[in-house]
């Protein structure tokens, strides 16, 4: 299979790599480039577990091709944190007890940041919305949203 | 797994590449890739365009004209587009609105086809390279063609006439039970002129209910007077059978349905 170069911008900082033409992002994300906090829960855009933001937008990598990617700018949970302290939601998370296995979480993190950055004071139900791609089989969700609640008020209050 | 992607700048180049048998054209590859990962074998070569006009939303004149590529989400956000932003919003999670496209929307198998229902009742115009084809014929040939789909167009319908439903199980977001989508014009005294209604899941792809269509005309929009369209929407159904809903109970609930749209 013929190898094509991609280059995107992960977190940050410059990525560029020979992979087979058709290699999800997912894959190349994981096993190529190293950053496994996407995850790969059912590789058929149902659990949300793989979800990361590409141009500012929520996507979800198990179905997205990395050579489609090329020139993009991509975030995912591994970048949130910044010289070992945690994003307010990351923070959230662990305090409000939002994530226990733990493996939706980055996922989640993606899906509620994209909805903070838009709407910094979101109400439950745009959380729910927000959340509505993503799937938890552990915390019965309530958790999550209570998590994405505090982290929106956390940020407003280091605003003031 | 073993796919390779081809990109191309212009349409035509690419219509040209895609008349090699094996090769699939690539949208938004929510149902493509989702395919290919699931073990597809027939998902191998794949194809895309970059031309931005595929991309491309314009409102004129009454008139909208929707890339290819637009996103789900791209017409949620566009004020312009607001009577369809419910059947936009339909389609899935805000993650899968970012990716999956109209023209992907148009190929989707039931249940899926949520905002392809909405574009038949408002009798929408599907354009490739070689002209424009009424949506209801484009669907009925869609498994045969092989040209590239660059975009669709519709008279923008005024928000009180048009209507759409999508019954799911899980909230907020699920797979469709059925989807339906009215187009109706009314006199000032609320008499039905004419009327569109397309429905989802009642079959492998959007049909039109057209016995239903006919019995509204003429009459009121009143749980007496619709009764008779109610009666007259199983007509022609094979409702799709999966995991979501038996084909009898789609049959059963659609009249319901039908009925609250129709009184909402
Ligand atoms: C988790 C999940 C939930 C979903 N929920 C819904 C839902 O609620 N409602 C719903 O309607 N759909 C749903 N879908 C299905 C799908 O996301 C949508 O139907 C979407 O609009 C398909 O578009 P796409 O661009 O991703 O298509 P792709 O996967 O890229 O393509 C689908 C088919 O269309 C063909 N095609 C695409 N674009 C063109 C074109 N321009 N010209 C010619 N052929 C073309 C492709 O060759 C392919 O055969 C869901 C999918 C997933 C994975
Ligand atoms: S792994 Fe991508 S949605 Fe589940
Ligand atoms: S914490 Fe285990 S799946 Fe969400």
């Amino acid at each position: 299979m013929a190898k094509v170069p991609v280059q995107f911008t992960l977190n940050g900082s410059e990525k560029a790599e020979f992979i087979e033409s058709g290699t999800t992002l997912l894959h190349a994300l994981r096993d190529k480039i190293g950053d496994t906090s996407p995850k790969g829960g059912c590789h058929q855009g149902t659990c949300g577990a793989c979800s990361v933001i590409i141009d500012g937008e929520l996507k979800l990598c198990c179905l997205t091709l990395a050579e489609t990617c090329n020139g993009a700018d991509i975030r995912t949970t591994a970048g949130l944190a910044q010289g070992g302290v945690l994003h307010p939601l990351q923070r959230a998370f662990l305090d409000a007890f939002a994530t226990q296995c733990g493996f939706c979480t980055p996922g989640m993190i993606m899906a509620a940041k994209v909805l903070l950055d838009r709407t910094p004071n979101p109400s439950r139900e745009d959380v729910v919305e927000a959340l509505s791609g993503n799937i938890c089989r552990c915390t019965g969700y309530e958790p999550i949203i209570q998590a994405v609640l505090l982290a929106a008020r956390a940020n407003s209050q280091n605003a003031a | 797994m073993s796919l390779a992607l081809q990109t191309f700048s212009t349409v035509k180049d690419a219509n040209a590449a895609l008349q090699v048998s094996g090769t699939l054209y690539l949208g938004g590859g929510t149902l493509v890739i989702r395919a290919a990962n699931e073990g597809d074998v027939s998902v191998s070569n794949l194809i895309r365009v970059t031309e931005p006009s595929l991309s491309a939303i314009s409102v004129s004149n009454g008139k909208a004209r929707l890339g290819a590529s637009v996103t789900m989400a791209a017409i949620a956000r566009q004020p312009e587009l607001a009577p369809l932003a419910p059947a936009a919003r339909a389609v899935g999670g805000p993650a899968i609105r970012n990716m999956a496209t109209v023209g992907g929307n148009l190929f989707a198998p039931a249940p899926y086809g949520d905002f392809a229902v909405a574009l038949l009742a408002l009798d929408a115009s599907v354009a490739t390279e070689d002209g424009e084809t009424p949506m209801e014929a484009f669907l009925a040939g869609r498994d045969a063609g092989r040209a590239i789909v660059t975009a669709v167009e519709f008279s923008l319908p005024r928000a009180e006439s048009f209507r759409f439903l999508k019954v799911s199980r899980v909230k907020p977001k699920g797979i469709s039970v059925l989807s339906i989508a009215a187009l109706l014009q009314r006199t000032a005294d609320g008499t039905v002129t004419s009327a569109r209604i397309a429905l989802g899941c009642m079959a492998d792809r959007p049909m039109r209910a057209k016995a239903a269509e006919k019995a509204l005309l003429g009459h009121k929009l009143t749980a007496e007077e619709i009764a008779p369209a109610l009666s007259a929407a199983s007509d022609g159904i094979a409702p799709i059978t999966d995991p979501i809903a038996s084909a009898w109970y789609r049959g059963q609930v659609l009249p319901v349905h039908l009925g609250r749209l129709l009184l909402s």
